[in-house]
């Protein structure tokens, strides 16, 4: 009882940071519980990247092969992670709420019968948890019944795991799948391209709105701004919508939480839908031409000023200090 | 084809929600309440569907009260042929609904079932997934484009780092994104059309189901208050607080 199976997401043998949250959000919900937390890769060849993961501190990693998880398809993997469960006994399945902790969680938690917890925030010593409902204007305080539980956390409300002294030991196993059972069908992936520091692992993140008014503007007068301060970019709705951008970098209550040292926020409204992604940053500044928009609610620090004057000043004004 | 649109009915996005001071909700009073817009997607899409196979069957399905047969008129003036509402007063957990979603799919027979990816109020992302595995169904999630040739789906969907393409055959469970298309709205004629459209109202109880909820509400409370901090009066000075003060650059 106790025991936390953490579902450690790959690809291309690498794992991305929000990988580690888990590691380590699996790691505080087993100690909470009187139990261990054990991470579990699956994949037809998932050895060099268990290695990797035994880095970071789990009691246990688990390397599931099998050749139906070459690529993640959500039924293969819930079907082999929901035979892992009932094979271990264990209590808790967790993972980070990234697109493939969606699809792939409640189907598991169907397959097992258990209630499940999307994008818990907290874990409470009387074993509650806390999620955001309504786009975070309402913080639910919620309850897991029954022998196993499904989980997933928000990726800014944990940190990410640390190397730790000692290699967890790892073990390696047949995944048992029905392939007769399987229908999903894996064509391909179309990786978006980009030199930048992932949306969700930054420590700025600077973000263009409507305002941009184009893709051509947001390459000439944003993205000089998001170099210089080193930062990943992301966008509104409304600027994916119109094609500014790819839809990969929408934050807010559908898309991306973040939550970086510094966020800034150029052209941006600031409706309910994008504050509910970002306004966890620890710093929030806002540029924008109306003084009355609502991104200035919750921005530390906010300028009134046409974005396309402000922004080429601003990359001026950094490399000044920089040059300090 | 036979499609089934499983709806919900949630506040509008633009309503502001206030938790009510005793935790056990939100304030209703200045609620308007509209079709969840994934699932307004989800009907778009099997319209155009339907259009394109010049044939087929669009059926609504909603787990809920008797107020929510408004949001299921709405989805008929879209377009829909008709709805059936699965009436149910209490509180049901997201497995509780994809049971009974699954069962009504069971007596129905639709080819495809397409849902929103998330509802907005409770945020879970959870109904499409598990109805799919409750019935053995290949599932799209976040779909932002969707292409049917014969019995064959292909699916653009909506990941980290890109879009994927997966595919599989019917039937299938597929979940909408904000990019799947616009939707319409309904016409006139259609209002006046869907008031005469079957709405099939049908007890929880006389179905059946076994369904205690796992996951269990204790309280809302309202998140903590991030403040307003000050206007700077130029990019000097953003640069200068954001380098000194905040010490974040
Ligand atoms: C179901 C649903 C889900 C949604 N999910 C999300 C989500 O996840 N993320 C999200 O972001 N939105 C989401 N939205 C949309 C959200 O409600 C807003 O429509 C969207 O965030 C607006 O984007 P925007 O601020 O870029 O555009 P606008 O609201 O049009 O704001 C543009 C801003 O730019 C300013 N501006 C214009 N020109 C200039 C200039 N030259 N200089 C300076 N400022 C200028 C304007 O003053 C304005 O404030 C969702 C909506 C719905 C219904
Ligand atoms: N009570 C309900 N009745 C019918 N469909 C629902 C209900 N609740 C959720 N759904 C469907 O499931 C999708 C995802 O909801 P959720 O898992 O709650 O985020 C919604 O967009 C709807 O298509």
């Amino acid at each position: 009882m106790g025991d936390v199976l953490v579902f450690a997401e790959h690809l291309g043998g690498h794992f991305p940071k929000t990988t580690l949250t888990a590691v380590n959000a699996g790691t505080e919900l087993a100690k909470r519980r009187g139990g261990s937390a054990i991470a579990v890769v699956m994949g037809d060849a998932p050895d060099a990247v268990a290695a990797e993961i035994a880095k970071y501190g789990a009691a246990k990693v688990i390397a599931l092969k099998h050749p139906a998880l070459k690529n993640y398809l959500a039924d293969a993997h819930a079907a082999a992670l929901a035979a892992l469960v009932k094979k271990t006994g264990a209590e808790f399945v967790l993972t980070t709420a990234t697109a493939e902790g969606k699809d792939l969680m409640p189907r598991l938690a169907a397959r097992l019968d258990a209630p499940m917890a999307s994008e818990i925030t907290a874990i409470n010593d009387d074993g509650t948890y806390v999620r955001p409902m309504y786009a975070g204007n309402a913080m639910a305080t919620i309850e897991l019944e029954g022998p196993v539980k499904v989980i997933t956390v928000r990726g800014t409300a944990f940190d990410a795991a640390k190397p730790a002294p000692s290699a967890s030991p790892v073990e390696n196993l047949d995944a048992e799948i029905d392939s007769a059972t399987l229908k999903q069908e894996f064509v391909s992936f179309n990786q978006t391209k980009s030199d930048r520091p992932q949306l969700t692992e930054a420590r700025i993140v600077v973000s263009g709105g409507r305002g941009l008014k184009s893709g051509e503007n947001f390459k000439v007068v944003l993205e000089p701004l998001v170099d210089e301060m080193g930062a990943a970019m992301g966008a509104s709705r409304a600027a994916v919508d119109a094609g500014f951008v790819p839809n990969d970098l929408q934050v807010g209550q559908t898309g991306k939480v973040v939550a970086p040292e510094l966020y800034v926020a150029v052209g941006i409204s600031g409706a309910i839908q994008h504050l509910a992604g970002m306004k966890d940053s620890k710093i929030i500044a806002a540029i924008n031409k109306d003084e009355e928009a609502p991104i200035f609610s919750v921005a530390d620090y906010g300028l009134v000023a046409d974005l396309f004057k402000a922004v080429p000043e601003m990359v001026e004004e950094l490399k000044k200090v920089k040059a300090h | 084809m036979k499609i089934l649109v499983p709806i919900k009915r949630v506040p509008d996005p633009a309503t502001t929600i206030r938790v009510l001071p005793d935790g056990s909700g939100i304030a209703t009073d200045n609620v308007k309440w509209v079709i969840n817009p994934f699932d307004e997607i989800a009907i778009e899409e099997a319209l155009r569907i339907k259009e394109k196979q010049s044939g087929g069957e669009i059926v609504l399905a909603t787990v809920g009260q008797t107020t929510w047969q408004e949001q299921l008129r709405t989805g008929l003036a879209m377009g829909a042929d008709r709805a059936i509402l699965v009436k149910n007063d209490g509180y049901l957990d997201s497995l509780g609904i994809a049971k009974v979603l699954a069962r009504v799919i069971s007596d129905e027979k639709p080819e495809l079932v397409l849902l929103g990816k998330q509802a907005i109020d409770d945020d879970s992302n959870q109904t499409g997934q598990m109805l799919a595995e409750l019935l053995g169904w290949p599932q799209a999630t976040f779909a932002s484009k969707v292409e049917i040739a014969e019995s064959k789906v292909t699916v653009i969907r909506e990941v980290d780092g890109g879009l994927e393409t997966i595919a599989f055959k019917l039937p299938a469970i597929i979940t909408t994104d904000l990019r799947l298309n616009e939707p319409r709205y309904a016409s006139l004629p259609g209002i006046m059309k869907a008031r005469k459209k079957e709405l099939k109202e049908i007890p929880l109880d006389s179905l059946g189901l076994a369904l205690s909820p796992k996951l269990k509400i204790k309280k809302l409370t309202a998140p903590p208050k991030r403040q307003a901090g000050k206007k700077v009066g130029s990019v000097a000075e953003l640069v200068s607080v954001l380098h000194t003060e905040a010490k974040v650059i």
